[in-house]
């Protein structure tokens, strides 16, 4: 999960722009609900993005993993529908559905043909309000979550992942697999459910995202159909954690000719006035998607890993900044070593002209090929409003990657970069690690 | 260079029963023996280039595997004309995207930029189709990038590995028993010389595809591929690609992977399938509806509603088949016992399920259900140029023509219950079959 919030968020910062023809529209459907629309009629279909707030951090304590199981029932039967009716509609349709579990939200990606769209839309309508928990289907769902969490136990990258949040934020809901536990979710039952989701599927503070063949008006009217039925309750702002993560190395022993290894330091927030300089930062350090300097001196120079990254991690009231590479158990010393040695050059020599200039024509030449098809614009739109950007930076966000000078991103490396509260947690059989 | 324009604009043909595309085609041939497919779609100013080498993981000297793979890697080094460094980096500069990726079948390589920046990033891909640049230390370097790779891909997990052994085995002759990636040996004796006579020969303009799309005029694209790819000779040495071919199979393969880090045990199941054909894609089409009824319609699957609803045997099924190689491949159930103690009756009840599909009749109210998702998903698809790409050019690739390629949706919806029930009938055959149990294992000290 924590993957996919970093692939949304990327999505956003690395992401929205020029944005030739496309043409943000903020609209308010006649019973209040707000979205952004863009418009392109070329291809008779629609994608829309709903995100409502909350996510897992609504769960309760002993309840750990309801939001993830709840996205599991959505097409597992609502209304009169049970579960292979339900299914079968929906495949007469062709209508997607794609309901996703987060720390902060529960989103639903959606597809849907115009000549199908009241049908599709009262299908989703039924899952959001009336989904059913049959016994069998529940127990069903159950045991598959079980299996993946029984699974996640033995993938090098979640354990390593698993620890690494744990160690960050204790048993604050951003501590928690977003699966819950063996026996959380054994202990879950379809009353709780059921509970679960008038608390998390509300149009309190909902965020609606649509591109493709749809008006403004008739966004309104589907939206005041779709959402018009849910509670509407004002939404809590999650609890802010404590940033627990010292510095450190914990080794976790597992079987395998290989390590993974990962880590963390704390971050800034994203309201954080240094937020986009700290990202254009990151870009130079160790963006995944760019020739950076961990790239370089650990793949590159030293052909230690098949990949290496580093990457800035924001909820609304915690930032971190991390990373991640796996290798061979006898380089894994070698590696971090390495790791430790950039993040300590950075935070003390900092960048070079050439090295800003070089981020910034990669940053501002890739921004508006992002805004590439329904489905990605939806979704970029969302992110967007999730991180409470105005409809206008996609306009802006160039003019100020452009404006960042050396200055700019040497204090905020000074600022931000630390080797010394860095933590590596490595899954595997390391050699002559200390 | 001459011009000889092999097919102007096939327009609408992915969408059959509807009069709506979003993208065009122009196909060019240039006289050096590229082929040059043009998809236009002037939605976003952005436009990609990729480039389809008939060369892939199974085309490599004996004894050589992960060749191709390797080659791909180094790709990215440096040539004579621009020196070492310069392909992704340039790429950057101008605010685009890289990537390379290797199959059984091809090597491809695509980036994707602004539309203003097409010629500079096709001057790139041309040179370094015959000016590629190694020092010793790129490929010793590289190599244990690879040996990294394999390790992340393959080593760490048991459902790879799993997936190795199963291709080992069912291929009795066939070089798709190869990992694309490579054995760890092999990879670790691949040498300068292996790399620069597979390049020499394989990286040709006579071998390749190029595929430019996105916000393009197709006159436009021809005028560029002629100034820089049309200056690159032919290779007169290419052979065909006619490799081993598997003897008749007479006795189903068995095997067990014992893994320490398998949690939940499974059993997967493989037969030697056919593939699409030119000219005779209706066994591949009817193959392909046969995995969707089996898995591919949510709990309505036949294998889904029987053994995980109905006989709560199982945790999970799935059925997979590709219907787009160069040569026979393969067709896979699979199925996860819901107790993991009882592997042997999940097999048992998934064969019982088999056998009773291939007696009973199929269920036609599904087949049509199936069809219409089929084609509101080449809607759906529409929306991503680069996905269309992509899939027109593994189907190039392979040999299949345009002509193949647009007929392809109209046959699928034209396939009958019959001749679904005749496909089962002839790739469920034991002696076709290996089957793999991923148990789990003890622990090694």
């Amino acid at each position: 999960m924590i993957k996919k919030f970093f692939a949304a968020f990327l999505l956003l910062l690395g992401s929205p722009s020029l944005v030739q023809g496309v043409e943000i529209q903020e609209i308010m459907s006649p019973g209040g609900i707000n979205a952004w629309l863009v418009e392109d009629h070329t291809i008779p279909f629609t994608a829309l993005e709903i995100e409502f707030a909350g996510g897992a951090s609504l769960e309760d304590t002993d309840k750990y993993g309801s939001a993830y199981f709840l996205t599991g029932m959505f097409e597992e039967g609502a209304g009169d529908l049970d579960a292979a009716e339900f299914q079968r509609q929906q495949q007469e349709l062709a209508a997607e559905f794609s309901f996703d579990a987060n720390r902060e939200n529960i989103s639903v990606s959606v597809r849907f043909l115009t000549e199908y769209k009241d049908e599709s839309l009262e299908l989703l309508k039924l899952a959001l309000e009336k989904p059913r928990f049959d016994e069998d289907r529940l127990e069903f769902v159950r045991k598959q979550i079980q299996a993946i969490i029984s699974r996640s136990e033995k993938d090098l990258g979640d354990i390593a992942f698993n620890n690494l949040n744990r160690l960050t934020y204790g048993d604050h809901p951003f501590g928690r697999p977003i699966e819950g536990t063996q026996e959380s979710v054994q202990g879950i039952t379809g009353e709780d459910l059921e509970l679960f989701r008038q608390k998390a599927v509300t149009r309190g503070g909902v965020i609606v995202a649509a591109a493709g063949d749809i008006t403004s008006s008739e966004l309104g009217e589907l939206l005041d159909n779709l959402l018009g039925g849910l509670a509407l309750k004002e939404h809590l702002s999650v609890s802010e954690p404590e940033f627990l993560l010292k510095e450190g190395t914990t080794l976790i022993d597992f079987p395998s000719p290989q390590s993974t290894v990962v880590f963390r330091q704390e971050g800034i927030l994203r309201n954080d006035p240094d937020f986009l300089t700290a990202y254009v930062l990151n870009e130079i350090l160790g963006s995944y998607s760019y020739s950076s300097r961990l790239r370089e001196e650990v793949r590159e120079k030293r052909g230690l890993t098949y990949g290496i990254g580093s990457y800035l991690g924001a909820y609304s009231n915690s930032g971190f900044m991390g990373g991640q590479f796996s290798t061979d158990n006898n380089s894994v010393a070698e590696a971090i070593e390495v790791v430790k040695s950039e993040w300590a050059r950075f935070a003390t020599e900092g960048v070079t002209e050439e090295e800003l200039n070089r981020v910034k024509t990669y940053l501002m030449g890739a921004y508006p090929l992002r805004f590439d098809g329904n489905g990605r614009i939806a979704s970029i739109l969302a992110g967007m409003q999730s991180d409470r950007f105005p409809a206008s930076y996609v306009k802006n966000r160039n003019d100020m990657v452009a404006a960042l000078t050396v200055e700019d991103i040497n204090r905020v490396a000074r600022r931000l970069l630390n080797p010394d509260k860095l933590h590596f947690v490595v899954v595997g059989q390391p050699v002559g690690l200390n | 260079m001459t011009r000889r324009i092999l097919m102007m604009v096939i327009m609408a043909v992915f969408l059959p029963s509807s009069a709506f595309s979003a993208q065009k085609i122009t196909e060019y041939m240039l006289e050096n023996g590229l082929q040059l497919v043009v998809i236009e779609d002037h939605r976003t100013p952005a436009v990609s280039q990729t480039l389809w080498y008939r060369v892939g993981g199974s085309d490599g000297p004996p004894g050589k595997s992960g060749l191709a793979h390797y080659v791909e890697h180094l790709m990215f080094k440096g040539t004579k004309k621009f020196g070492p460094d310069v392909f992704s980096r340039t790429v950057e500069e101008l605010g685009g995207t890289d990537n390379a990726f290797t199959s059984v079948d091809y090597t491809a390589y695509i980036q994707r930029i602004a539309a203003n920046h097409l010629e500079k990033i096709m001057e790139l891909e041309a040179d370094r189709m015959t000016g590629l640049l190694l020092s010793e230390e790129d490929i010793e370097t590289e190599r244990l990038v690879v040996l990294e790779e394999r390790n992340t891909r393959t080593d760490t997990d048991p459902g790879a590995l799993l997936n190795e052994q199963m291709n080992a085995a069912l291929y009795l002759n066939h070089p798709y028993s190869l990992p694309i990636i490579g054995w760890r040996h092999e990879i670790e004796n691949l040498s300068r010389d292996d790399i620069f006579s597979f390049y020499d020969l394989h990286y040709a303009p006579n071998n390749a595809i190029l595929i430019i799309a996105g916000d393009v005029e197709p006159e436009e694209a021809y005028r560029l591929a002629k100034k820089h790819y049309g200056v690159i000779p032919k290779e007169e040495n290419l052979v065909s690609r006619a490799r081993p071919e598997e003897p008749p199979h007479i006795a189903p393969r068995r095997l067990i992977l014992e893994d320490v880090r398998v949690a939940n045990p499974y059993v997967l199941r493989r037969y030697l399938a056919p593939v699409r054909d030119p000219n005779n894609q209706r066994e591949a089409a009817s193959l392909e509806l046969l995995a969707a009824i089996l898995a591919g319609d949510g709990v309505n699957s036949y294998l889904k509603q029987k053994l995980e609803t109905e006989q709560r045997i199982a945790l999970y099924t799935d059925a997979n088949y590709s219907s787009t190689a160069l040569d026979n491949r393969s067709f896979s159930l699979v199925i996860l016992p819901s107790d993991p103690r009882k592997m042997k009756e999940a097999e048992e009840a998934l064969d019982l399920a088999i056998s009773e599909f291939i007696e009973g009749e199929i269920d036609v109210e599904q087949l049509k259900r199936i069809k219409r998702s089929l084609r509101a998903a080449w809607i759906y698809e529409q929306d991503s140029v680069q996905e269309v790409a992509q899939r027109i050019g593994r189907e190039l690739i392979v040999g299949l023509t345009l002509e193949d390629i647009a007929a392809w949706p109209d046959i699928l919806q034209s396939i009958t219950p019959e001749e679904i029930q005749q496909a089962a009938k002839m790739i469920f055959q034991d002696k076709n079959s290996v089957t793999g149990w991923a148990v789990k294992g003890e622990a090694e000290s």
